[in-house]
């Protein structure tokens, strides 16, 4: 992985002008809030669609829907090529070696939950060790206090520093002889922090321990090869990319796939079935039972098309500009703090004011057409460390601009003038 | 009256100087009422007497609203017995929630001004909170959360729902 600072080169110096026109593909940016045009600041919780993805939706269900895998009729051959293009397009976009690596679900939380219902269930027992982070989602926390609950395991936790960054000495400290599993985020939800998750990949690796990587806020926001990274599972959603709700991907290395217990049963992901045996399909098909979203797949694929049209490295290169100029705006207005402000993030912005709540701030800045997110953010664990209860998060797409930046910062002095701080 | 009208007046009125701040020495009753999902958090002191709410003090932490709506509350309830108390309860959650009549209006007085908040279905709870731990706290609830639904009781570990 590429960190963003890096991508700088003199080509693409002002990606900015040019992804200004891409503004135009998002019908919704054009709404008006409270009588002001909308500043949609809240991508990390979920981006907006493009036209090209909307029409690929209404394409596929006026002209192209049927159930997929099982008729002979032409639209159910159609609807599922259209389906298997779209799961070659996600392998593609993360470089994963097979395509029956590729499993959809409904989203990040599924393909974790996926993991621990197949991988954890059959491989993780008492007295065994699980690693999480600080940074991570309740997504990523949960699933895996079930687990432990259950088969008497026990959840080792790395810190983080001030800044928001993992504390890599200590997770080197926490591996032992009973560490079975590590699950950690690509990219914080909450402060932004991009983890080095390549270097603590390897080092789980040393010993002998596979690796978890919840993506959902990096893959929008970077080029993600899963290959390279060398990660054991990689699982992200569309909803934050561009695509539609309700899809997303669970990567697996094949042979850990394979060693797995199915985590649904069903249709579909059966080769036969009798009451005295059932056979389980292959992968993917093994872990994908019943009838999945079929347009919001297809709609996936068309999302990770326009994406890649626009390029993910501009993307990082034009949202780290933003970054910067958020941090900058943010930080010169006096009672405000960004919490985990340190240089390796995406373009996410969390921050307190002085005096007022996140709840305030939000509901006060939906007045000035501002969307932003307020509260734990699924993180609270992250809010213990700062001992803060929640923080309004501005978080950006490539689609916001340095004007709506400005307003952000104007709404803030505003919601300070309505407390006459 | 515009939003900003009503948090200038409510911010300005009484999340600065929050009226009844504070906690009792010795309650008869206390709740402690939760939003999980701000985090906003008060504690309700009464002392009831020969079923009148001699004293009220509250605190904790959480945003404007909350904290005016229960500054409110507690200025209005002191000294009003325990039924009134709970008709106030019910008549402020239906003025949040489906809108009040001209009657209960009437009883509310000045908490009139937290009617906007039901413009803000998000910003409902925060100002409901204070009245149910008020409501617990009335009926020996020790603790209530916005979002965990599980039945009235009367011990410590006994969680009330205001949804």
């Amino acid at each position: 992985m590429k960190i963003v600072d890096t991508l700088l080169t003199p080509a693409m110096q002002h990606p900015g002008a040019e992804l200004a026109q891409l503004r135009a593909d998002f019908p919704i940016l054009a709404t008006k809030v409270a009588g002001k045009p909308l500043v949609y600041l809240d991508n990390a919780a979920s981006s907006q669609m493009p036209q090209s993805v909307i029409d690929c939706l209404v394409r596929y269900q006026t002209t192209q829907h049927a159930n997929i895998h099982r008729a002979v009729h032409h639209l159910s051959e159609i609807a599922t090529q259209e389906y298997e293009a779209a799961r070659h397009k996600l392998q593609h976009f993360i470089g994963a070696r097979e395509v029956r690596e590729v499993i959809f679900t409904s989203g990040t939380t599924e393909s974790i939950n996926l993991v621990m219902h197949g991988y954890g269930r059959k491989f993780i027992n008492q007295g065994d060790e699980i690693i999480l982070t600080t940074l991570e989602h309740h997504s990523n926390i949960v699933p895996w206090q079930m687990l432990a609950e259950e088969k008497g395991a026990h959840i080792r936790v790395v810190p983080i520093n001030d800044a928001g960054e993992l504390l890599l000495d200590e997770y080197q400290k926490l591996f032992n002889a009973n560490t079975r599993f590590v699950a950690l985020s690509h990219v914080s939800n909450a402060l932004g922090t991009i983890n080095p998750v390549k270097e603590m990949i390897a080092i789980a690796h040393e010993h002998g321990v596979p690796v978890l990587i919840d993506g959902a806020q990096a893959a929008p926001h970077m080029q993600v090869d899963v290959q390279t990274l060398d990660c054991d599972f990689y699982a992200f959603s569309a909803h934050k990319m561009c695509g539609p709700t309700g899809i997303g991907v669970l990567y697996g290395k094949a042979h850990l796939l394979e060693s797995m217990h199915p985590f649904k049963g069903g249709g579909d992901m059966i080769a036969s079935v009798s009451f005295e045996k059932t056979t389980y399909n292959e992968l993917p098909y093994k872990f994908e039972a019943g009838t999945p979203p079929i347009m919001a797949a297809i709609g996936f694929g068309a999302a990770i098309d326009y994406l890649s049209e626009v390029g993910l490295n501009k993307i990082a290169a034009f949202e780290h500009e933003l970054l910067v100029y958020a941090t900058e705006a943010i930080n010169s207005i006096p009672g405000v703090r960004i919490v985990g402000d340190n240089p390796k993030k995406v373009a996410v912005v969390s921050f307190t004011i002085d005096g007022i709540h996140p709840h305030d701030v939000g509901t006060l800045l939906n007045e000035e057409g501002v969307a932003v997110r307020t509260g734990h953010h699924c993180a609270q664990p992250i809010m213990q460390r700062f001992n803060i209860p929640a923080t309004s998060r501005a978080s950006f797409a490539f689609y916001n601009t340095k004007k709506e930046i400005d307003a952000l910062a104007a709404g803030i002095r505003s919601v300070q003038k309505v407390f006459a701080l | 009256m515009s939003l900003k009208s009503i948090y200038q007046e409510v911010i300005l009125d009484h999340n600065r100087k929050p009226r009844h701040y504070g906690s009792l020495e010795h309650p008869t009753h206390h709740a402690l009422g939760h939003n999980p999902l701000c985090g906003d958090k008060i504690h309700v002191d009464l002392n009831i007497q020969s079923d009148k709410i001699e004293q009220i003090a509250f605190h904790g932490e959480s945003c404007a609203i909350c904290k005016a709506s229960c500054s409110m509350m507690a200025a209005t309830v002191k000294g009003k017995s325990r039924q009134e108390a709970e008709t106030l309860v019910q008549e402020f959650r239906k003025m949040l929630v489906s809108g009040a009549d001209a009657e209960s209006l009437e009883h509310l007085g000045r908490l009139k001004v937290l009617a906007g908040v039901r413009e803000l279905p998000t910003r409902v709870k925060c100002a409901i909170l204070p009245w149910h731990t008020l409501h617990a706290a009335m009926n020996s609830v020790v603790s209530v959360s916005t979002e965990e639904k599980t039945d009235k009781e009367t011990n410590n570990s006994a969680q009330l729902t205001i949804n």
